[in-house]
């Protein structure tokens, strides 16, 4: 192939570093991978990681209840009635207890922003003292469980081997064998629990929100929710003694890796292997 | 002439160490006459190509399958028994589980190395299976499954079998909810096998599920059946690949009657060498840094308990998938059910691919009429109606693969559950036609492209300005060796042609209902755009045109001229003879 | 301009060659001289004088290989440092009753020495091959694979005559008395099978499930009563009782229950076997035996999750979607005299896949 080589020799001013090699095959990738680094960084800067604080749930009073009704009637009642008797919008809210105000708004689901097959995880929008209130409004309007205890979801002395059993029949088949979370109907989804907190997990299982099945306190004890919330918060934490976890939902990933790295990379070091050798002219 | 080394010219190793060498090739050809055909074999030319290379890592990804293995059997324990586990992994302390899944435990967290070994050993095993899927579409692209090699073809379909049974053996051994899951999946599908089906489910499980007897019945097949087994047909397979001579890719020199290549000794040995030491590598890095299987996340079998995004290891997939995709028919008549819904599942896609796998060298024979010894490949462009075929096989495969994984791609890509399922029932349908008429179409457009190389050449970039004032671009010829590989296609040996004279008889082979699909069948296999001749300066026009009918080649008319070049005048035969 | 070579339609035939290549080309079958074969011996003498070298000695550039050998040794070096360090990684990380970060170090020691060790090995190696061993083109000639008319002929006749001196074809009785004699002794191995498993009779017809058996928490193994699961949208894996380490028992016998609000069961669900409208259905899925469990609370569907197959929990669970040909069996339910749920019977049809004859 002719060479194309440029007969220009212009003087120039002596350039910078990064100009001089402004255009080399490695400075597009560069470039690529520093506008990656960039947005990559900044959307983890502004995402705000919402974690709830964990003090304790002061006694429901009045004021409280009143306050709780307040907020209640300005940013729930559109969607759950004034009296939070339900609307086509919005279920009923008379029984539901504390605890699934607590789940609901702590997991940042409600107040909702728009009705979808299932509301997802979002960060806390109201504040906690405000949560507590709503809570209490709630409770005071029909009974319910309740939010539970600091004491209550500890998981000092829990049984973690009990705790595997009790998750593996009653709820790996919606979340997963370590609550890596899994497909359920028309858009619905059982969630991760990677981000849980012990008192989320307790009261999920206690209010059973939106398709998730309850499992009251005669049912699934105090002591073995506690077992099982001992198993989640012990797996999700430990290390992966094989490497990366490929996301820890089976073979699928795995096959994936398999083909794109395994056979994929070896065909490129196969094509390495057996190139001609370049003729130097 | 000396070698910078100072070694004698003519390659003679001197010294000690070639004393003992003489001495030890002596003692052994005392005994076995072996000089000749060891010297042959010395010298065996092996051509070279990168795709050449992806039977080798089946075949090294097997023998790293046996040294991990075989480390893992010093270990393993193959039993129901049930024990409570009082080990390091505190999530299962106290859970009531079976010797082998305690024992795997054990391996992964106790022996030194035996996390490693585990996941290298089940990586190799995905490695296989997928470079065994890669090669067989490298064969059956080139075309190389043609005679001679038929027997190395079907021998690869039954390996790919044993390999499937082989994983899923492997891989229930652990005992663990995600394999035992798999394992109450066959014990249903041979439950549903009509007429023989509940024997055979208790004569497999040694009576009801999951009884305590399957574990160690598989662990005897995947550990020494099955190994010997396929130790027997890859030697086999290695030994007709070595005395029918591998074939080659289309290139200047190489024909149908030569190997054009370097020899095993040394440079085919060396490179085959370090390939093996990527391949143990590569699943070295995989067994490092990528988890797989891990047993103690799934937890011990109970068959109370499931887990969302159940699937199998991939080659796996397909029949998972099919099982998704099947409507819910079954017939009862008198007494008796049959169980369609799980019968065609298990039967009929796997069997479609096997089964027109098998057949298809003896298809294209009988239709093509191509009864010729075939060493040199195809390129798969210049066999398109083949190509087709193959990518409308892989497209059935991948959508029975994709609908194995179809909650998980429901959850991650957020689409909705059943809406999967029902895309798959049709796409079963739809996708491969679509892939067989693309393909089809891409090829004999890259042949046409081919053709312009061939007639133009390639473009130089200079651009040159006339007196005129116009500008073209000056294009060279194609490079020699580029040449030889754009012209080779094989002329496809044809079937009489069909009468097309009142006073002329039609051919044996093409007479009668059979015949006419044969010479309809040959029709299609041989579609393909006629190679065109030219210097590369744009003569011998006028054969690039699309010629279906390989038994009528018209003539082509005389070439073309661009202003200010000679008229040329190629003959009227192009490149197929 | 020819570019092409012959393909005859049959063989044999050689090729004709294009232009000759640069590197040594040279057409196998006249071996090196006899005194050039010092490495195997001088025993017999049956070759033709030899011919010049076959392979060329060097690369073409010293310099350049030498650079080259420099980084293979490196790379040997590297290879050789690596394994001294999966040694020492096995020697000294212990792993046993160290936890899961024990297990993770020691893997990740021992791998990555495993890894650079075997990919150091082979780029060195292929660097060697492609940069130190000269370039070089062989050709070798194929040989046509049938053997000549001659040869077939010659066998043929062999093995007809080995046929006919056998008497194998001439004594029919000697041939069919062979036959038959190993017809038997083929089956044989078949037959032996036999015991691997009993009959399955009516096994599959039935659970262990029978009146008055309590149903017992999974898990737990505790009883339950109706006023303990009592909340609406509740959903439980429940054993019967004593069973819980009996694997064979719970295969057919895990079953799942439900509680509604009262009036959202309906036909065909069996009201009298529910209690408090709480209603307990099969957990064996009918496609193939996965336990279905996946219940969802908003649209009252159980789905399982292998393959989708989705019933109806208020209406019998009948099925919906997916590949499960009936609905999942309904267990008679009851309470005991001491307000424990309880079975009032085993199901009455056969749990779990279609088989045969389930009729």
């Amino acid at each position: 192939m002719p060479n194309q080589k440029s007969t220009d020799q212009k003087m120039r001013a002596p350039l910078s570093w990064i100009t001089a090699r402004r255009r080399r095959p490695v400075a597009g990738y560069a470039v690529v991978l520093l506008g990656l680094l960039a947005v990559g960084g900044g959307y983890a800067a502004v995402t705000a990681s919402g974690s709830a604080a964990s003090a304790d749930a002061p006694a429901a009073n009045q004021t409280q209840i009143d306050q709780g009704r307040q907020i209640f009637v300005q940013d729930c009642s559109s969607c759950h009635g004034l009296d939070a008797q339900g609307t086509n919008t919005g279920p009923s809210l008379i029984g539901v207890g504390s605890a699934a105000v607590y789940f609901q708004v702590s997991t940042g689901r409600m107040p909702a922003k728009e009705i979808e097959a299932e509301m997802p995880r979002k960060p806390m929008t109201m504040r906690y003292d405000q949560m507590l209130a709503v809570a209490a409004y709630i409770q005071s309007l029909g009974g319910g469980p309740t939010i539970p205890t600091p004491a209550m979801v500890s998981t000092e002395g829990a049984d973690a081997g009990l705790g595997q059993e009790l998750f593996t029949e009653n709820c790996s088949q919606c979340h997963n064998f370590v609550g890596a979370g899994g497909a359920l109907t028309y858009g619905k989804y059982a969630p991760a629990l990677t981000q849980s907190t012990p008192r989320q997990i307790y009261t999920a299982m206690l209010t059973g929100p939106e398709a998730m099945p309850v499992f009251n306190d005669t049912t699934i004890t105090p002591s073995e929710k506690r077992d099982i919330i001992a198993y989640i918060t012990k797996t999700r934490s430990d290390p992966n003694p094989g490497g990366f976890s490929l996301g820890r939902i089976g073979p699928v990933t795995e096959g994936l890796v398999g083909w794109i790295g395994g056979i994929g990379g070896l065909i490129l070091v196969a094509m390495w292997i057996t190139a001609r050798r370049r003729e130097h002219s | 002439m000396s070698t910078p080394n100072g070694a004698p010219a003519n390659g003679q190793v001197e010294g000690p160490v070639a004393k003992l060498l003489d001495q030890t090739g002596v003692f052994l050809d005392d005994r076995l006459r072996a000089a000749k055909s060891t010297r042959t074999f010395l010298r065996k030319v092996f051509p070279d190509h990168w795709s050449f290379l992806l039977g080798e890592i089946a075949l090294y990804s097997f023998i790293i399958l046996l040294l991990t293995g075989t480390f893992l059997t010093l270990f393993f324990k193959p039993s129901m028994n049930t024990v409570v586990y009082h080990g390091v992994y505190t999530q299962l302390d106290g859970v009531r589980m079976s010797e082998a899944y305690a024992s795997t435990l054990n391996i992964s967290f106790d022996v030194r190395g035996g996390l490693l070994m585990r996941q290298i050993h089940h990586w190799a095993a995905d490695l296989f299976m997928a470079a065994l899927i890669a090669h067989m579409l490298r064969i059956f692209f080139t075309g190389a499954y043609r005679k001679p090699r038929e027997f190395n073809w079907l021998i690869g379909i039954v390996l790919f079998t044993l390999g499937m049974l082989e994983g899923l053996f492997g891989y229930s051994l652990p005992d663990d909810l995600l394999s035992g899951t798999g394992l109450r999946i066959t014990e249903g599908v041979a439950l549903g096998i009509p007429i023989v089906g509940t024997y055979l489910s208790f004569f497999l499980f040694g009576g009801q599920f999951p009884g305590t007897d399957i574990i160690p019945r598989l662990y005897i097949i995947h550990v020494l059946l099955i190994p010997g087994l396929l130790l027997a047909l890859i030697t086999a397979h290695l030994f007709f690949m070595f005395h029918q001579k591998h074939t080659q890719m289309p290139g200047k020199g190489h024909t149908n009657t030569n190997v054009v290549g370097q020899p095993m000794y040394p440079y085919f040995m060396a490179k085959t060498g370090a390939w093996f030491m990527f391949i143990f590598g590569f699943l070295a890095v995989l067994g490092t840094f990528a988890q797989i299987n891990p047993i103690w996340l799934y937890g011990p079998y109970t068959p109370a308990a499931i887990s969302a995004g159940s699937q199998p290891d991939f080659y796996m997939g397909p029949l998972e998938g099919s099982l998704r995709m099947m409507p819910s028919w079954t017939w009862d008549l008198a007494g008796h059910t049959v169980a369609w819904n799980v019968v065609i599942p298990a039967l009929v896609p796997l069997g479609l691919i096997f089964t027109g796998a098998a057949l298809w060298p003896f298809i294209e024979r009988w239709a093509t009429g191509d009864y010729s010894e075939h060493h040199v490949n195809d390129r798969p462009r210049n066999a398109a109606t083949r190509t087709g075929i193959g990518m409308a096989a892989i497209a059935f495969y991948g959508i029975l693969w994709l609908e194995g994984a179809n909650d998980v791609i429901a959850d991650h890509l957020d689409i909705s559950l059943y809406l999967t399922t029902e895309i798959a029932r049709y796409a079963i349908f739809i996708g491969p036609v679509v892939a067989y008429w693309v393909t089809k179409r891409i090829c004999l457009g890259l042949q046409r492209k081919d053709n312009e190389s061939l007639l133009h050449g390639y473009e130089t970039g200079i651009i040159e300005m006339t007196p005129e004032g116009e500008f073209i671009e000056r294009h060279a010829p194609v490079p020699e060796e580029q040449r030889a590989v754009l012209l080779a296609k094989r002329p496809v040996a044809e079937l009489p042609a069909p009468s097309d004279g009142d006073d002329e008889v039609p051919a044996p082979a093409t007479r009668g209902p059979v015949g006419k699909v044969r010479l309809a069948l040959a029709r299609v296999i041989t579609e393909q755009v006629p190679a065109a001749t030219g210097d590369g300066h744009g003569n011998g026009h006028g054969n690039g045109h699309h010629e279906p009918e390989r038994a009528a080649v018209t003539a082509g008319e005389p070439g073309k001229a661009l202003p200010g070049q000679d008229e040329a005048g190629d003959p009227p035969d192009s490149g197929s003879h | 301009m020819s570019g092409t070579e012959d393909y005859p339609a049959d063989l044999p035939g050689h090729g004709e060659e294009a232009e000759p290549s640069r590197a040594p080309h040279r057409v196998i079958g006249t071996p090196p001289p006899a005194e050039q074969r010092t490495l195997l011996g001088t025993a017999v003498q049956d070759s033709p004088p030899p011919a010049p070298r076959e392979l060329p000695s060097d690369p073409p550039d010293p310099v350049k290989a030498k650079r080259a050998e420099r980084i293979v040794a490196a790379l040997f070096i590297l290879s050789m440092l690596a394994g001294i360090g999966f040694i020492a990684a096995y020697i000294g990380l212990e792993v046993n009753s160290g936890g899961l970060d024990a297990v993770f170090r020691s893997n990740l020691a021992l791998g990555v020495s495993m890894s650079v060790a075997f990919l150091a090995l082979g780029v060195g190696a292929v660097i060697w091959v492609r940069s130190l061993m000269p370039d070089v083109e062989l050709t070798e000639e194929r040989h046509p694979l049938a053997s000549s008319e001659a040869d077939r002929a010659a066998f043929k006749e062999t093995f007809e005559e080995g046929a006919d001196t056998s008497q194998f074809v001439k004594r029919p009785l000697l041939r069919r008395t062979l036959i038959a004699a190993s017809i038997p002794l083929g089956l044989a191995p078949l037959v032996l099978l036999r015991d691997m498993g009993p009959l399955p009779g009516t096994s599959l017809r039935h659970t262990v499930w029978r009146a008055g058996l309590r149903l017992t928490l999974a898990g737990s193994n505790q009883p339950i009563k109706p006023e303990d699961f009592n909340t609406p949208g509740s959903m439980i894996t429940v054993i019967p009782q004593g069973y819980q380490d009996d694997d064979n028992a719970i295969a057919k016998a895990a079953v799942i229950i439900i509680k509604f609000e009262p009036g959202q069961l309906t036909h065909p669900t069996n009201m009298n076997w529910t209690v408090d409208n709480i209603v307990a259905y099969s957990k064996i899925c009918t496609h193939v035996g996965c336990p279905v469990a996946l219940y969802e609370q908003t649209t009252h569907h159980i789905l399982c999750p292998c393959h989708q197959s989705t019933f109806d929990a208020t209406a019998g669970a009948t099925v919906l979607f997916g590949p499960a040909p009936r609905p999942l069996p309904q267990l008679p339910m009851g309470v005991d005299s001491e307000g424990y749920l309880i079975a009032k019977h085993d199901f009455y049809e056969p749990v779990g896949p279609s088989f045969w004859e389930r009729g």
